[in-house]
């Protein structure tokens, strides 16, 4: 059994008039202990995906599961099965730390003693903390504790909608720590993020832009797929750098990338072709390289292609 | 007041109770520069732009920011500086030309300016066709793009932009920064905050905070030097996580 099955789910906003297409034909599967990621920026559908695989929200068509229940005959027992974690912080904020806890462990029939060896990596390091109310929390112990009451009834699907949105990097890195962590004790996770760098993290990863699943493969699966020449290119201008190679005829796309400028190009062009053309226009520094496609040059190149 | 500098401060603090949010920050922005300012989420960032904004007195030191005082020339400064965040930017009710028409006015600009300059604006972002429709119906990556033309609207010397590109699509970032960069070579200085840390890369200089202090001020690749490291995302993890305060 799939963990998680969306098949062609479509769900629009908005009266006559106005309407936003949130999500268009959107299909895809889970397996059972994935740690699956859906990528896209804001506005993509993420968090409308989410809602309707967590019976919050109905679709306007299509059909989807979770852990073989349908999320509209079943959507009580899905109700029972699934943790999920909003983007917004959705915990009781006069409670304190233990009482929230201790309140959605009970609502799911559960107690804390039961499920403690499921959350106590992420729970014991705020426990020092748990008479403090949740609202008097700091960002980062807020999101450990709202990850514990997600987990207190043992899901078997984890649901986690932008977790590191608006987060440091230093948080991110241990946030999907924490991930891989529940991954080994079998979970199943669906994370939506907008940093693309995080889909390396993933098993398996859907990319999804304005509504549309541009596409799904694993993060090696869709680097290999990128399919032109790309070169990292730099000099002492920059900002001229990216003009003057919009101007060249080998280039497909060129767009800036960190401390260099990305160069996609039509097709197998000489390094040294490249340079004589930069330094044709008065580069100073120049550097030309050979270098590998990123999830987010994937990324750029299906959103110009789609 | 030095005329290179945008921005000056001398041990600027603020605590809060016995919280010392910002620890005696000293740096200098020259004009035109593109300006980082990263830290983890608590380090102080926030309250030491407040400060630099005008809205929020020091506890103690000294800054000024387009060569006014922050203590006594709050107003000084906020007609002088430019001011975006992701979160708020523009009203949502107006239209886009509206939008213009009412940043302008609030800064006290003519209505000839207004007219000259939402048109080039209109050119510039390509939303001719768009200037009379809300811009709640705009797309997210135009509406930021519009937010920061906004933001800058009555020509300031310094625009401050917090996160302004969190959560959007990549190829919409970029064109965000083309923007940045436009701004740039027309003399205005760009104070600007991410979590993206290949954007770090596109400033002249950047510094790092931690706990409520710099830990780190230089050109990206003079930092990743210094630190001996591969990219600024690793030299922000090296600082960020010496860090004792939890975060926010």
């Amino acid at each position: 059994m799939k963990a998680v099955t969306a098949e062609h789910l479509m769900k629009s906003y908005g009266g006559k008039k106005a309407v936003t297409k949130a999500l268009n034909d959107v299909s895809f599967e889970v397996e059972q202990g994935e740690l699956y990621g859906i990528i896209g920026p804001d506005g993509a559908g993420k968090t409308s995906l989410f809602r309707i695989l967590t019976t919050l929200l109905l679709a306007d068509s299509g059909n989807a599961t979770v852990d073989g229940f349908d999320v509209i005959k079943d959507f009580k027992s899905i109700r029972k099965h699934v943790g999920y974690m909003p983007g917004r912080f959705s915990l009781y904020q006069d409670l304190t730390v233990a009482e929230n806890l201790e309140f959605f462990a009970t609502i799911f029939e559960t107690s804390i003693e039961e499920n403690y060896d499921l959350i106590k990596d992420i729970y014991s390091q705020i426990e020092p903390f748990k008479d403090r109310k949740a609202g008097k929390l700091s960002g980062g112990m807020k999101q450990k504790l709202a990850l514990s009451c997600a987990l207190i009834h043992r899901p078997s699907v984890l649901f986690l909608d932008e977790p590191t949105t608006g987060v440091d990097a230093v948080s991110r890195k241990e946030f999907w720590d924490m991930l891989k962590g529940l991954k080994q004790q079998g979970i199943t996770i669906l994370v939506s993020t907008p940093y693309m760098d995080e889909a390396s993290l993933c098993d398996k990863v859907a990319l999804l832009q304005n509504g549309n699943i541009l596409s799904i493969d694993t993060p090696g699966g869709i680097v290999a797929n990128f399919g032109k020449p790309l070169l990292a290119v730099r000099s002492a201008k920059m900002f001229n750098l990216l003009n003057d190679l919009k101007a060249f005829e080998a280039t497909e796309d060129v767009y800036a990338f960190g401390e260099y400028h990305h160069l996609v190009l039509k097709e197998n062009t000489a390094k040294e072709i490249v340079h004589r053309f930069i330094d044709s226009k008065g580069h100073q520094d120049v550097e030309v390289l050979a270098t590998s496609p990123t999830i987010e040059d994937c990324f750029i190149s299906l959103m110009k292609a789609s | 007041m030095n005329t290179e500098s945008a921005i000056i401060t001398e041990n600027l603090t603020k605590r809060f109770d016995s919280f010392t949010a910002v620890d005696a920050l000293s740096f200098e922005v020259k004009k035109g520069e593109i300006f980082g300012f990263l830290g983890a989420n608590g380090a102080g960032k926030t309250t030491a732009m407040r400060m630099l904004c005008g809205l929020s007195k020091p506890t103690s030191g000294k800054a000024s920011v387009a060569g006014f005082d922050v203590y006594k020339q709050t107003e000084d400064i906020k007609r002088n500086i430019g001011y975006m965040s992701q979160k708020f930017s523009l009203y949502e009710d107006l239209t886009v030309k509206e939008n213009m028409q009412f940043y302008g006015g609030i800064y006290g600009k003519s209505d000839a300016f207004i007219k000259d300059k939402t048109a080039f604006v209109l050119n510039q972002l390509h939303l001719e066709q768009e200037a009379k429709k809300l811009v709640k119906s705009l797309p997210l990556g135009w509406k930021q793009k519009l937010a920061f033309s906004v933001a800058i609207f009555h020509e300031p010397g310094i625009v401050f932009l917090d996160e302004p590109t969190g959560g959007v699509d990549p190829v919409t970032r970029r064109e965000f920064w083309n923007l940045i960069y436009q701004a740039a070579e027309q003399g205005i200085t760009v104070f600007v905050t991410t979590h993206y840390m290949d954007e770090a890369e596109y400033c002249n200089r950047v510094s790092i905070m931690v706990d409520g202090k710099i830990e780190a001020l230089d050109t990206p690749s003079g930092l990743k030097k210094t630190f001996e490291a591969e990219s600024i995302d690793e030299v922000f993890l090296k600082l960020a996580r010496k860090a004792i305060r939890t975060a926010d």
